[in-house]
């Protein structure tokens, strides 16, 4: 069986006026069905770029994008993709904005108000159903469009920095709540965090992503098992894998100082 | 020491609060500046005094001779014309043709104009490529084209609509067409992530995002459009305002000139109304 998303030989490259700017180094990334997989790396490490090209916003110069082996470089609607602001649509009542994702794809608008009803009311959106966006939270209007990206029905969602705007406190709330979303849609889903603690406790695996040219510096398995509890931050295993994760950020930012 | 320690400081701190109430003393006690609200009724009541004082002193000052009544008319002669014009005048024909002039000019020019505007968020080149002559209508005194569009179009209700729409279409047109380049790209990306065609993201996000700018020029077009069938009716006309305006300026009607002109001002009061009530119907409609 074909791995559910894979990087063959990615690479980006930008013309500039003063020569070819490198985004990605060709890259090559395997993401296995239903798993969680995390970028953790600094700004300007390629991963917005990445989830562009995965999907296919963006064509990259080099290299294919294989979902269940099929090639799928360039097409758009093969992935669930979360930017990093919420985007919700101001006229539209948050159920109306949940269902948009069916709604282009043709489903009966009476239809797609009927599935995505319960599961506002089972996942933290009860009672907002019918209100529009700009009365909610933060926390809320992340919940209302990562619920618009599950609802879009693809196997892999991509989620780029979703909780990066958000309180610390929430930002707990919220992890909790995709964990508990994550089991129950039993999606693949790769996550953009600068939040090395986020990573690791969400993460099955993670990649750390180095600048000038972005490209994969290693990846690290999260041997530790599920479910977690917050608590488990506090672990000297969690404790190594951070600790591996900043030396291999560090470093790479250093080597990028001495370059300069 | 100790003793020699406090001393100075003693004396230090002793001329400075003295320093401070004086200072306190010298500056002036402000308080918030507070505006009492009259109530309503001394507001309207103001308003309907001072409107009875003009005519007052208007018919006074014409009774003595103090203004020419042949020039500027006087109350009583204006109130007997006006009955006369709703009575036995054509008054209904008038407004009439001012009033669908107006609204059919408004309507095109608004509609034509906003889907023009957003026609340039289809393709980047024909917005380059059209841009300039827009512009170029836009700075051009479109009343000033008047005369030719008349000739065009013949004397009636056609040619001043024609001028109606002339003067709301580039408002609307460059006004949508700033809402469309307010677009926030990033909208426009999570719906090709979702696998949507130019068409969906068109009516789903564009128009629908566009639509407050479009909104907006609604009571600036409803005068241009007045203005502009006006304009149309002083040049050539059989009917309307305009031309009554006209005419009773030409053979020294004074009375009916400010009939017309009181006419005109309700009628052009009134459909600000409508518009700005279709204005607040429609802002409910889009934005929560």
């Amino acid at each position: 069986m074909p791995a559910k998303v894979h990087l063959d030989h990615i690479g980006m490259a930008f013309p500039t006026p003063s020569g070819t700017f490198r985004a990605l180094a060709p890259l090559n990334l395997t993401i296995e069905t239903g798993r969680f997989v995390s970028l953790v790396g600094p700004s300007g490490c390629g991963k917005s770029t990445l989830f562009n090209i995965v999907a296919g916003l963006l064509q990259p110069t080099e290299g294919r994008v294989l979902i269940d082996g099929e090639d799928a470089t360039g097409t758009i609607g093969r992935v669930g993709y979360m930017l990093q602001k919420d985007l919700l649509l101001p006229w539209r009542t948050v159920l109306d904005n949940v269902i948009l994702g069916m709604e282009i794809q043709g489903v009966p608008l009476g239809e797609a108000r009927e599935r995505a009803l319960p599961l506002l009311r089972r996942y933290g959106l009860a009672g907002f159903e019918h209100l529009y966006p700009h009365s909610l939270s933060g926390g809320m209007r992340q919940r209302a469009a990562l619920l618009r990206t599950l609802l879009f029905d693809t196997d892999v969602i991509l989620l780029d920095e979703p909780f990066g705007a958000l309180d610390a406190q929430t930002k707990l709330q919220m992890q909790e709540w995709l964990m508990t979303l994550w089991s129950d849609f039993k999606k693949t889903v790769v996550f953009v965090t600068h939040d090395v603690d986020e990573a690791i406790y969400l993460s099955d695996e993670i990649h750390a992503m180095g600048t000038r040219p972005g490209r994969v510096l290693e990846t690290i398995p999260i041997p530790l098992e599920r479910p977690r509890p917050r608590s488990i931050s506090m672990t000297p295993a969690f404790i190594a894998i951070k600790e591996h994760c900043f030396e291999l950020l560090t470093a790479d930012a250093g080597s990028q100082q001495n370059a300069a | 020491m100790t003793v020699q320690d406090t001393r100075p400081i003693a004396d230090l701190a002793k001329p400075a609060p003295a320093r401070h109430t004086t200072a306190a003393r010298s500056k002036p006690v402000r308080r918030l500046p507070v505006q009492k609200d009259w109530p309503t009724w001394v507001i309207v009541g103001t308003q309907f005094g001072i409107l009875v004082g003009i005519i007052a002193l208007w018919e006074i000052a014409a009774r003595t001779g103090a203004i020419d009544a042949f020039f500027w008319s006087q109350p009583s002669a204006i109130w007997h014309t006006l009955t006369i014009f709703f009575t036995e005048g054509d008054a209904w024909t008038d407004i009439s043709f001012t009033f669908r002039s107006t609204i059919f000019g408004f309507a095109i020019g608004t509609t034509v104009g906003s889907f023009l505007g957003l026609s340039f968020w289809w393709s980047r080149n024909y917005a380059a490529i059209v841009q300039p002559y827009i512009i170029c209508f836009e700075s051009m005194p479109k009343l000033a084209l008047a005369p030719l569009i008349i000739l065009v179009f013949g004397l009636g209700l056609t040619s001043k609509v024609a001028i109606a729409t002339a003067l709301t279409l580039v408002v609307s047109t460059l006004t949508t067409y700033a809402g469309v380049k307010a677009l926030d790209p990033d909208g426009e990306k999570l719906f090709y992530s979702l696998g949507a065609s130019r068409w969906q993201v068109f009516r789903k996000l564009v128009i629908p995002f566009c639509l407050p700018w479009t909104i907006s020029v609604l009571r600036v077009n409803i005068g241009l459009a007045l203005t502009g069938a006006i304009v149309g009716e002083f040049i050539a006309s059989q009917h309307g305002l305009g031309r009554q305006i006209l005419y009773a300026g030409q053979t020294y009607d004074i009375a009916l000139v400010w009939v017309a002109v009181f006419v005109l001002s309700a009628l052009a009061i009134v459909m600000y109304a409508a518009v700005s009530w279709l204005e607040s119907i429609l802002r409910k409609g889009v934005k929560q």
